[in-house]
């Protein structure tokens, strides 16, 4: 945004007071997160910048909160590090142990997900589709009903997941779901769906329909159809609302609390346990370590959104 | 696809084989019911599509709030563990006094209870409206439990005086049936008195309607924040070249992509009172080393760390917005005359409305229900209603309670979905 040259001097100064503005606001958005990569990296257990840091003094930095994130939980931390050490920390460490959760939890919610939203979409992006706003509107809620309340819900559900039949005057025993994977998976399932919804609905915007009809007049079944012509098009969103919803289920907490058991330790809630008992620098690392997930996360979805807008003949800019 | 059921297809067909009557498909039947057919069946795929995912979430996600509204009024751990007093309360209007029949009827559900182990049980629920009782319950039925005679109520009265109590009689006169509207009468900070008129809490008992106003308060502040310094941003972002505002537009989706919890330790690490921010502040002297600032751990820390982490929803619509207004209007307005100032306020203001309602509405639909962050860095001062929620379902286990607050916070965030599915649409949501 250029100054135009008839500009007086009070909008001289009120424009680069302007663009200060929006510079300390850009400061405001991203230097919390810049900070807690080099603290991370500190010497000693403080959470601020030592004289040491700060004079670039090799000493002021070192790796320990790294190393404590293998070691911790591990059954022999000090002994030499050889094989077996490796697969102690493999078998044991609490956040690799951690990480091995969400990963499951992740990848299985976002698999179910992304089916399921997907062909929901296809059907949501027709014109055909009866009662297309309320039936959205109730697809998307997860995402705006407060996750306190989604969470309340799921605890009595998932603790008795049969309640629900003897409203209909069966009283069938079943196990719970509470404390189970597949039960995290199925909540984080729920809450990963409207980001594929959106995403997907949002690419088939631009989707030529035409193209169906003209693979389906060359003799294509509808199935061939979808994985010939439909899918590989649209397939950047899709990829792109899987991601959104692998990133919901890797970030998610509160749901994880009230219903996953001991054994469904993931991420978030290791993290959520170290930041409300004792806030050591370690959760600094996991945090680095995180950023920087995000970043290629960032830059993935960045790059399908270019490649999206190629396949659908909209010019990038 | 059956070709003989395209309209177009059979249009043009039914128009050479038949030039008059109806207008007929190639087999002969009209063509108005062969294109309601094909429309219906057109319409059932599309549905059969949405249909796996639709009953997904109905049976994860509706039912179980489903069930979570039918606790906030059901609580039947007075009614279904003592069936005789209940019985008794049930032919007896309110206010008749207690009976011999009555006190046997206690009695003996007394006893019947401690047997099954389920006093516990009844009295935490008539603890939840009668703060005390609990023990009260337990004790008795620790002395009862060996069996208890006639007469019951000298023995009863023998244990605790307090069995005379005309409040507990009316609470558990409330108790006897399992449906109550008692929990939204607690969150709204009513009670029954002794006769069963609603009335106000005590003073000091009166948390839920402040803590609702709180969060109403914090969450228009938030969202007021939020527009402060996304408006500017945003406006900066639409009206650089694309190339370097792609580039900016990273600094607004790296925090979108960063983990909640990670933003949260970021600003407990920055805020603390040994924290950078009040490093810098020493440093530059702004203040003494004695008087470091209280940021977090208070309300302070919810709004900086909140806004921080809405702003983002806040920036996306504002921009996508304002990337499409035209700047030839405010260059109109000011070859009319305009000063900068009138021109923003009067032309290219209104035109970014809609951006801004869509921006507001969002974050102010994710302020009123957030839970993590003021959990964090709130303190007791920046607590939300969330955390009330939370603090009854994990720590005091008023499970009714929780959901009747639930209840409540889950009605004002669909009125404003509602809201801004009418305004918005939702159709216009976007990710990034």
């Amino acid at each position: 945004m250029a100054l135009p040259k008839y500009a007086s001097t009070t909008e001289r100064i009120w424009h680069y007071t302007y663009l200060v503005l929006c510079g300390a606001i850009f400061f405001f958005l991203i230097a919390p997160i810049v900070v807690v990569i080099p603290l991370s990296f500190n010497a000693e257990p403080y959470f601020t910048f030592t004289d040491e840091m700060l004079a670039f003094d090799p000493e002021g930095y070192s790796l320990r909160w790294y190393d404590s994130l293998l070691t911790f939980g591990m059954a022999n931390p000090d002994a030499p590090r050889d094989g077996s050490w490796w697969a102690d920390a493999w078998a044991n460490a609490k956040w690799i142990k951690a990480a091995k959760s969400s990963v499951i939890i992740g990848v299985f919610s976002t698999i179910l997900a992304t089916c399921l939203g997907t062909l929901a979409a296809l059907g949501l992006s027709r014109p055909e589709m009866p009662y297309r706003r309320a039936i959205m509107a109730v697809l998307i809620s997860p995402m705006i009903v407060p996750i306190i309340i989604t969470a309340t819900g799921m605890f009595f559900f998932y603790s008795n997941p049969c309640e629900l039949l003897t409203w209909f005057g069966l009283s069938p025993q079943c196990g719970k779901l509470a404390g189970t994977y597949l039960g995290v998976i199925l909540a984080h399932a729920t809450l990963g769906i409207p980001f594929v919804i959106i995403t997907v609905t949002a690419t088939l915007v631009g989707f030529d329909q035409s193209l169906n009809r003209a693979a389906a007049s060359l003799g294509a079944n509808p199935r061939r159809t979808f994985f010939r012509i439909t899918m590989p098009l649209i397939l950047p969103g899709v990829i792109s609302g899987a991601l959104f919803a692998f990133v919901t289920s890797f970030d998610e907490v509160v749901a994880v609390l009230f219903i996953a058991g001991p054994d469904q330790q993931t991420i978030p809630r290791q993290m959520w346990n170290g930041i409300r008992e004792q806030i050591s620098p370690a959760i600094l690392a996991v945090a680095t370590l995180l950023v920087i997930f995000s970043i290629a996360l960032l830059t993935t979805v960045e790059l399908l959104r270019r490649r999206s807008e190629k396949l659908r003949g909209i010019t990038p800019h | 696809m059956a070709h003989s059921l395209d309209p177009q297809g059979a249009a043009v067909t039914a128009s050479e084989i038949a030039p008059e009557g109806p207008l007929r498909t190639a087999d002969g039947q009209p063509l108005a019911r062969a294109l309601a057919r094909s429309q219906a069946r057109a319409r059932r795929q599309a549905f059969l599509l949405v249909l796996p995912l639709l009953l997904f979430v109905l049976i994860t996600f509706v039912v179980p709030i489903g069930q979570m509204l039918q606790r906030s009024v059901k609580n039947d751990g007075f009614s279904a563990n003592m069936p005789q007093i209940s019985a008794w309360f049930a032919e007896n209007p309110p206010g008749t006094e207690p009976d011999a029949a009555a006190w046997q009827a206690l009695a003996l559900d007394l006893q019947a209870a401690a047997e099954a182990r389920s006093i516990g049980v009844v009295g935490t629920r008539i603890n939840y409206d009668m703060p005390g009782t609990r023990s009260l319950f337990t004790s008795a039925g620790r002395q009862v439990r060996r069996g208890i005679e006639p007469p019951y109520r000298e023995k009863l009265l023998e244990m605790d005086e307090d069995w005379a109590d005309p409040q507990l009689w009316s609470v558990m006169r409330q108790a006897s049936t399992p449906y109550t509207a008692n929990f939204y009468l607690a969150a709204m900070d009513m009670t029954r008195d002794e006769a069963g008129n609603i009335v106000r809490v005590e003073e000091q008992q009166r948390v839920y309607l402040m803590l609702f106003m709180r969060t109403l308060w914090l969450s228009l502040l938030i969202t007021f924040t939020t527009f402060v310094l996304g408006f500017p941003v945003a406006h900066l972002l639409a009206t650089l070249p694309m190339r370097k505002s792609n580039l900016l537009m990273i600094l607004v989706l790296l925090p979108f992509w960063t983990s909640l919890l990670v933003r949260t330790t970021a600003w407990m690490v920055l805020l603390q009172q040994q924290g950078v921010i009040n490093d810098v502040f020493v440093w530059l002297g702004i203040i003494n080393d004695s008087q470091r600032l209280q940021m977090i751990y208070n309300q302070t820390g919810t709004i900086i760390a909140m806004t921080h982490i809405l702003l983002p929803f806040m920036i996306l619509p504002l921009y996508s917005v304002m990337r499409t207004i035209n700047p030839s209007y405010v260059r109109a307005a000011r070859s009319l005359g305009a000063t900068s100032w009138t021109a923003f306020r009067r032309i290219y203001f209104p035109q970014t409305l809609p951006g801004l309602g869509a921006g507001a509405l969002l974050v102010f639909i994710l302020a009123v229900g957030y839970y993590i962050t003021p959990a964090l860095v709130g303190g007791s001062s920046g607590q939300l209603i969330s955390n009330l929620i939370a603090m009854h379902m994990t720590r005091t286990l008023n499970w009714s309670m929780a959901a009747a607050l639930a209840a409540m916070l889950l009605g004002g965030v669909l009125i404003l979905y509602w809201l801004y599915d009418r305004l918005v649409g939702i159709d216009n949501l976007k990710l990034g």
